[in-house]
């Protein structure tokens, strides 16, 4: 969060309301940060975001679930006083131990020590990180789905969702209301003191882009967080950024099937992508040759784009889409050049965790450039089964039938077809 | 000195390795989608499925367990950073 940075000074704050009733005994204790122009370094946020906090009151006590940004933990304080005491608080969910969510968790614990803290396993590390001393001290139950709080005649059950967008990310489900609290998940940056879907401005526009800036990366795992939100009967969203979705809840989340989902249906084949850049012309022939290889194995479907011709935006759909990339780059001051990067850069906007990738390209005398690209290719998570092309100068006739057997190979890793092969450690070292 | 190998499936290739290696020390090399954050037992990035002879590898430590349990890895499941290949025939791809 860059919060006190990113803040206009002409912003007024919005009048400090109370907390807002969802269903009875379940509050909004939340609040909201209109100023806000930058999240997470990822997105703007051009009307503000809100923190949304819960407040659930059961016969046997209260269950708090989740608090907000340090910086507005007066408001959330005030908001919670207003309909429980401290030790009426039984519970502390936390859905996600992000700042935004957590800064106000070490005071609300040294007014409620008598409280559980409830979270998936995966929060254990940073909340120990977070809470230092206090962490021992802390009387904390990791759960996993299908876990229960008794509340008093109210349950809370949750559901674990990691790596939306954290490690740590789970959602609570209020059994008898029908209430989901899914924290960052179908989330929108946009403050609107109304709250309520039903009542504040237009927010599909901030929704969508929520998810395509923080969500996107992770939409494998979206996608496993539906599975296991779509069987429960819902009558209420409460995400942990902007309005509350009580008007079709699972319209939200049929948005939310499309937004993670394949942009179109995928086909019988599996699919390479080949991008390159080339100065002098030698590595754009290495493309086409791989190219040709690859498109001789039956089961591939091959395309080659040279990235001088397009805007790299929408390679990043392309790429989303397709089992595997084949990037080529020349070596040019010892580097590879910059538009290569400049994609490589962008890819941490999507999934690319075990896609299929290779480098290769041409080079006069040091050839760094593919080592540097299959470096930044394996932290993306992919998979590099073939060593880089490298070819000095412009390919002879022999260095073209090497690169056409180079594209023979990585069609056969797609389809499954690559011959096993056995290597000695020490011939590793050369790779 | 006994023979051991360690196969990685997403890339397709077998590993002649010497007894007591880490399979993080391989799985760069190999181009595996296998990889790492901290390598020292801590964050869980490098959590790897066994497929097949896991009593080939070393006993997981304290630290590995915890770890493991926190990241609710499954049970054919070890940190890549940590756990030491020791003998035989072991298979294995990212978790
Ligand atoms: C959107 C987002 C994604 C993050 N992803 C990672 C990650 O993949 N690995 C990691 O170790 N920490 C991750 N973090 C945690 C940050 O590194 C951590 O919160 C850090 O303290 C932020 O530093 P800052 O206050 O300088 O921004 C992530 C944080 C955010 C906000
Ligand atoms: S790399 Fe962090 S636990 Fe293995
Ligand atoms: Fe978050
Ligand atoms: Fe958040």
């Amino acid at each position: 969060m860059t919060a006190a940075a990113a803040r206009p000074a002409s912003v007024p704050p919005l009048p400090s309301g109370g907390p807002v009733e969802i269903v009875p005994g379940v509050h909004w204790i939340g609040a909201f940060d209109p100023g806000l122009r930058s999240f997470d370094t990822l997105m703007k946020t051009a009307n503000g975001t809100s923190y949304n906090a819960y407040a659930v009151r059961g016969s046997a006590g209260v269950a708090v679930i989740d608090t907000v940004h340090a910086d507005h933990a007066e408001a959330f304080f005030a908001r919670l006083e207003a309909v429980a005491r401290y030790d009426e608080i039984t519970q502390i969910v936390l859905n996600h131990l992000e700042p935004d969510h957590s800064g106000a968790l070490p005071e609300l614990l040294r007014r409620a020590p008598q409280a559980e803290i409830r979270l998936s396993p995966r929060g254990l590390p940073i909340l120990r990180a977070l809470l230092r001393d206090a962490f021992e001290a802390a009387r904390i139950l990791p759960v996993t789905t299908g876990a229960e709080a008794d509340l008093g005649g109210r349950r809370l059950r949750f559901l674990t969702t990691p790596n939306v967008h954290w490690p740590d990310t789970q959602c609570s489900y209020l059994v008898e209301e029908g209430i989901l609290f899914t924290c960052d998940l179908l989330g929108s940056h946009y403050c609107d003191e109304r709250l309520f879907d039903d009542r504040v401005g237009d927010f599909r526009f901030a929704m969508d882009h929520y998810f395509d800036r923080l969500m996107r990366p992770f939409r494998s795992f979206v996608t496993q967080a539906l599975d296991l939100i779509e069987p429960l009967e819902l009558s209420v969203i409460a995400p942990s950024h902007g309005p509350v979705l009580r008007t079709d809840p699972r319209g939200y989340l049929g948005r939310y099937r499309r937004l993670a989902g394949p942009r179109s249906a995928p086909g019988p084949d599996r699919t390479l992508a080949i991008l390159y850049i080339s100065a002098h012309g030698a590595t754009a022939r290495l493309a086409q040759a791989i190219r040709d290889g690859a498109a001789g194995e039956p089961g591939v479907r091959v395309s080659l784009f040279d990235l001088e011709g397009g805007e790299l935006h929408p390679f990043l759909d392309l790429i989303e889409e397709v089992d595997g990339i084949a990037l080529g780059t020349p070596t040019i001051n010892g580097d590879a050049v910059r538009a290569i990067w400049e994609l490589l850069a962008m890819l941490v906007d999507i999934e690319t965790r075990g896609k299929l990738g290779a480098a290769f390209g041409s080079y006069g005398w040091s050839g760094e450039a593919v080592r540097q690209v299959e470096a930044r290719l394996q932290g993306l998570k992919m998979r590099l089964p073939e060593p880089g092309l490298k070819v000095k100068l412009n390919p002879a006739e022999e260095d073209l039938e090497e690169a056409r057997a180079f594209g023979r190979r990585l069609a056969a890793h797609l389809t499954g077809r690559a011959p096993p092969r056995e290597v000695d450690l020490a011939d590793l070292a050369s790779r | 000195m006994e023979k051991a190998t360690l196969t990685f499936t997403d890339v397709a290739i077998t590993v002649n390795v010497p007894p007591g290696s880490r399979i993080i020390e391989m799985s760069e090399k190999v181009g595996s989608g296998i990889t790492y954050g901290c390598r020292e037992g801590e964050c869980g990035t490098c959590v790897t499925h066994i497929l097949e002879g896991s009593e080939h590898l070393s006993d997981p430590s304290a630290l590995e367990l915890r770890v493991l349990s926190e990241n609710m890895a499954g049970k054919d499941d070890r940190l890549a950073c940590q756990c030491r290949v020791l003998s035989g025939a072991v298979k294995v791809r990212p978790g």
